[in-house]
């Protein structure tokens, strides 16, 4: 009884914790309709400056919370709403969540670049001097004691200022209806401002009343928040009391777990996961959200690849590889080598996000999973063995996308997240294990695991440069792959769904069964990707493939334009060859470079069509002019040879690489222009309106008339006479 | 229908419109619109499904920009002035459909109003005496109000908030013909206490009862402006679209 006692006064505290985090994040979500990844980070952040006030200089705890709960935090949140925030509202889903996803990964940055990691932080808990309290048979702390205590008063306060101020009466009406709140003269930009400042203040009590339970590490602390995500969604993300019953159930789970999980290293991931299994069990048993039609009309644009346009582009990628791989130095090799595993990752997000609309925060485990297959059945480099990472991880991921099918938006988004969780804190980390006593898995024997290189032909490709040539060959026969769905049946299909899921049930469309497909097919490359990446990597562990890489991935994919091939390589480039490359070239900014994932998707995610796109337009000149593109093939080729020869160094021949391509489109725009003002200098009419749109732009003149005749050979009455309705 | 109109002097136009373009995404829905509401009187704003009313209504309330052209309120240029300010400075506009919150109970549907500058005693006070119904219901969320009560609730705004310019649209749809005459006898004594109103109809016969001079919109122009009387006889051809 004392035993059952006191483990639920464990949960109880971490419910107090959970429900004020939770809360926070309801507040803002209803608001604003801004549900932010970045809820957890900010809780961290707190946690990390109240160390440095306290433990670290040494200021009283009073200072240090009126510091930072009454300036700091209210202060960021404000911040993050003018300059973050502000700027997302009409935009789609994807888009914030890419957004507030970039904006975790940049927090996290910003603690690692503040506070070094991997050193210790220890932080005491309040009162920890004091005698425990005694409650009947059981004892509490004063910390314990004071978590309770807040969370009930940040209740009350809740409910007291969302009814009786007026600005709290504000941001519930905002929730109904955000213009007629406007009509009514509150100031929606105000009322938003205060909702962040609420909504990180909470994360920062959150985060601190946390802290000293936890070690203090940036990543695991930020990732906290699923836990106060599972309490939210039992509150479905509107309702206050059933976020409050929300986390109650899960801080009792989790103080439960502690007290009475079996003793068993099997387990020990169990209650470490456990938020996370909640939160997919609650996601599943969520009253479904209702298929609807689209609610934001999108600016999403993604023209349908050509043929030519395909394989030219995945003969360049090919031609990389091969340029990548005779020009670098091997430890240069190694670290550029992944742009194209970690590129085909990247992939596997684009006919699943890119077309089908569906989110998924977890393609880093599917690429884990395909790894570890990779270690497991690829002894001696066996080839095979990636066939059966493709297989593998595509099973789990149809295994996945089972339960997973009937969520979408955020919903699906916080489902692959949980399922990312599972794997990283609980799956990964599993001893051996009998598979139904047919046979046994020693996943990443808790630790790290070997992995051949492959063999194929006769060849062992164990130097890092037959790797990235393999890397980039899977990488463009895979962006043909997707390329050939996005023009077939199946992308169209995709499209449909996307555009509305309504629509295509009505038209009878087998949903499911198209969802299943594509989390399969992205699942399967995603672990096609991770095979590579491990034979790249020659030893894996569970940390290379966590849920902090997959939001990287993710960010960056759609950062560069998810509905295209282009955007995968966008984001394998971004992490594996201008970060790296950033780090060299500005040495003195080295540390600053964890925050430029987090920054670019925060700037440019706002773009629904990408970052690839416009450079794309940008190089179209190209494609029609043949000269230019010859020329410019022949110098790049000169170049590549001169680079052979020694004749120039990497420097030399990268900026080449980046010169030579501009001229000659510099050189196709100017001619293209030239020959336009001749064509247009040819045509008489200076006007270009469309025949078609005459008399719906602007209303019909003479000279149109006269121009319709000459374009369709026929002569006819003026149009100060066709007005007339055929009176002479 | 022909009641004796009392013109205020047309010096001041209290809200006008100078070849307002407006328009969604790319596609041109208001062609130039030019429409004054004198100071003090009511003017009906008719016309087709499609017209451009509702538009022309938002764009006077600063919730859709215009794309040329200028709104002026008071001889002033408030083109691009936010919805909440203009609402702060006394304009009102009640929404087609229920310009309610409906999560929102009745009472705090009226402590919203006061952002517009009335105390909440004044507001419940005006409100609860134009609409008795509405305070024995004071504790209700709003969304389970019957239509005609949400419709009261919304219109209690434009009565209590005490608006220069009040902006109507389509305060009959969906209510039974007896609630509709209720509320424009309402919005009849408003005017009678000087509020300048623009009132958006697609049926006629009740709202050029009570107003001073009508305009029909047609195909996001004004076709017509004239006395209610003028205006009757040619209505139907506009609606043929002649
Ligand atoms: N959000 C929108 N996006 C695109 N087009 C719109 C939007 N709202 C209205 N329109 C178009 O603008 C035109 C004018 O619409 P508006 O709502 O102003 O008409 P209305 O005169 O109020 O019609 P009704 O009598 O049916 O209310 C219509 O053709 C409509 O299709
Ligand atoms: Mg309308």
């Amino acid at each position: 009884m004392d035993k059952f006692l006191t483990f639920t006064i464990v949960g109880l505290s971490l419910a107090a914790i959970y429900a004020v985090i939770a809360s926070g994040l309801v507040l803002t979500y209803t608001t604003t309709g801004i549900f932010t990844f970045a809820h957890g980070a900010a809780g961290m952040l707190a946690a990390f400056a109240y160390w440095q006030l306290r433990f670290d200089w040494g200021w009283p705890v009073p200072v240090c919370l009126v510091v930072i709960l009454g300036m700091m935090a209210p202060l960021f949140g404000m911040l993050l709403e003018v300059v973050v925030m502000r700027g997302l509202r009409g935009t789609t889903d994807t888009v914030k969540l890419v957004v507030s996803i970039s904006l975790l990964l940049f927090m996290i940055g910003l603690a690692q670049l503040i506070w070094a990691p991997g050193v210790s932080r220890p932080m005491s808990k309040f009162f920890a001097s004091s005698p425990t309290i005694h409650l009947g048979p059981t004892t509490i702390t004063w910390h314990q004691a004071i978590t309770i205590g807040v969370a009930i008063v940040v209740g009350i306060a809740l409910r007291f200022g969302l009814t009786r101020f007026r600005v709290g009466l504000a941001m519930r009406a905002a929730v109904d209806d955000p213009s007629l709140s406007a009509l009514n003269g509150a100031r929606p930009n105000r009322v938003s401002m205060v909702a962040w400042a609420l909504g990180t203040v909470l994360a920062a009590i959150g985060g601190i009343l946390i802290a000293p339970n936890v070690t203090l590490d940036a990543p695991s602390l930020s990732l906290l928040i699923v836990s106060a995500y599972a309490a939210a969604i039992f509150g479905r993300l509107r309702s206050l009391p059933l976020t409050l019953l929300g986390a109650i159930v899960v801080g009792l789970t989790d103080g439960y777990l502690t007290g009475y999980l079996p003793q068993n290293q099997y387990l020990i991931g169990l209650r470490i996961a456990s938020p996370a299994v909640l939160l997919f069990l609650v996601l599943l048993v969520l009253p479904n959200p209702r298929l609807r039609g689209r609610m934001t009309r999108s600016r999403e644009f993604f023209p349908m690849p050509s043929v030519r346009g395909a394989l030219t582009f995945a003969g360049v990628v090919v031609l990389g590889g091969v340029v990548l791989m005779t020009t670098l130095s091997t430890p240069d090799q190694l670290t550029y080598g992944r742009i194209f595993p970690i590129g085909i990752v990247a992939l596997s997000l684009v006919p699943l996000v890119g077309f089908g609309g569906q989110i998924s925060l977890c393609q880093l485990s599917f690429a884990g999973i395909g790894g570890l297959v990779m270690a497991h059945l690829g002894h001696g480099g066996d080839p095979l063995a990636l066939v059966w990472a493709v297989l593998i991880a595509a099973a789990v991921g149809a295994l996945i996308a089972l339960p997973a099918l009937r969520l979408s938006g955020i919903y699906l988004a916080l489902g692959t997240a949980a399922f990312a969780t599972i794997l990283d804190r609980w799956i990964f980390t599993l001893p051996k294990f009998a598979v139904f006593g047919w046979f046994t898995v020693d996943l990443f024997t808790q630790g790290s695991i070997g992995v051949d290189p492959l063999r194929a032909f006769g060849t062992k490709f164990d130097d890092p440069g037959s790797q990235i040539v393999i890397g980039a060959v899977a990488f463009a026969l895979v962006s043909l792959f997707v390329i050939a769905i996005r023009r077939g049946r199946l992308g169209r299909r995709l499209i449909a769904m996307k555009d509305s899921e309504a629509a295509c049930a009505t038209l009878g469309m087998n949903l499911l069964g198209t969802k299943l497909l594509v989390f399969a097919i992205s699942a399967g490359v995603a672990g096609l990707g991770g095979a590579l990446y491990a034979t790249q990597l020659t030893t894996i562990q569970a940390g290379n493939f966590d849920l902090v890489s997959s939001l990287q991935v993710f960010a960056l994919a759609v950062v560069g334009g998810i509905g295209a091939v282009g955007g995968a390589l966008f984001a394998g480039i971004s992490l594996y060859a201008v970060l790296p490359l950033i780090g060299v070239l500005f040495p003195s900014i080295v540390q600053w470079v964890g925050l430029l994932p987090g920054a670019t998707g925060i700037g440019l995610g706002r773009d629904p069509n990408g970052a690839v796109h416009p450079m794309r337009e940008g190089f179209a000149p190209l494609a029609g002019s043949p000269s230019s593109l010859l020329v410019m093939a022949l110098a790049l080729a000169a170049l590549y040879g001169l680079r052979l020869a020694d004749a120039i160094d990497n420097w030399t021949f990268v900026i080449g690489l980046f010169v030579i391509p501009l001229i000659a489109t510099a050189v196709a725009t100017l001619s293209a222009a030239t020959r336009q003002r001749v064509l247009a200098q040819l045509e008489s009419s200076p006007d270009r309106t469309p025949l078609e749109w005459i008399g719906i732009d602007r209303p019909w003149t003479d000279a149109d008339v006269e121009r319709l005749d000459r374009e369709l050979g026929t002569t006819s009455v003026l149009a100060s006479e066709l007005e007339l309705h055929g009176t002479p | 229908m022909t009641q004796p109109v009392t013109m205020p002097p047309p010096t001041v136009n209290l809200l006008e419109f100078r070849n307002v373009h407006a328009a969604y995404d790319r596609i041109d829905v208001l062609f130039g619109i030019d429409l004054a509401v004198p100071s003090g009187s009511v003017v009906a704003l008719l016309g087709p499904n499609g017209a451009g009313k509702t538009t022309t209504l938002r764009v006077a309330a600063g919730l859709h920009p215009v794309s040329s052209g200028d709104v002026l309120i008071a001889g002033r240029r408030v083109n691009g002035t936010a919805p909440e300010e203009l609402a702060r400075r006394g304009l009102c506009l009640i929404p087609e459909g229920r310009g309610i919150f409906p999560n929102l109970t009745v009472r705090e549907n009226l402590r919203m109003m006061t952002y517009a500058g009335v105390s909440l005693s004044a507001v419940e006070e005006e409100a609860y005496r134009r609409f008795p119904r509405l305070k024995e219901r004071r504790r209700q969320l709003a969304g389970t109000l019957s239509g005609g009560e949400q419709q009261m609730l919304a219109m209690a705004r434009g009565l209590a908030t005490r608006p220069a310019l009040l902006l109507l649209d389509e305060l009959s749809m969906g209510l039974a013909p007896i609630i509709v005459e209720e509320l424009y006898e309402i919005v009849a004594q408003v005017a009678r206490e000087g509020v300048s109103i623009l009132v958006v109809e697609q049926f006629a016969s009740t709202v050029l009862g009570v107003a001073d001079l009508a305009a029909v919109l047609v195909h996001g122009k004004v076709a017509k402006v004239g006395t209610p009387a003028e205006l009757a006889d040619d209505l139907s051809k506009a609606y043929l679209g002649a």
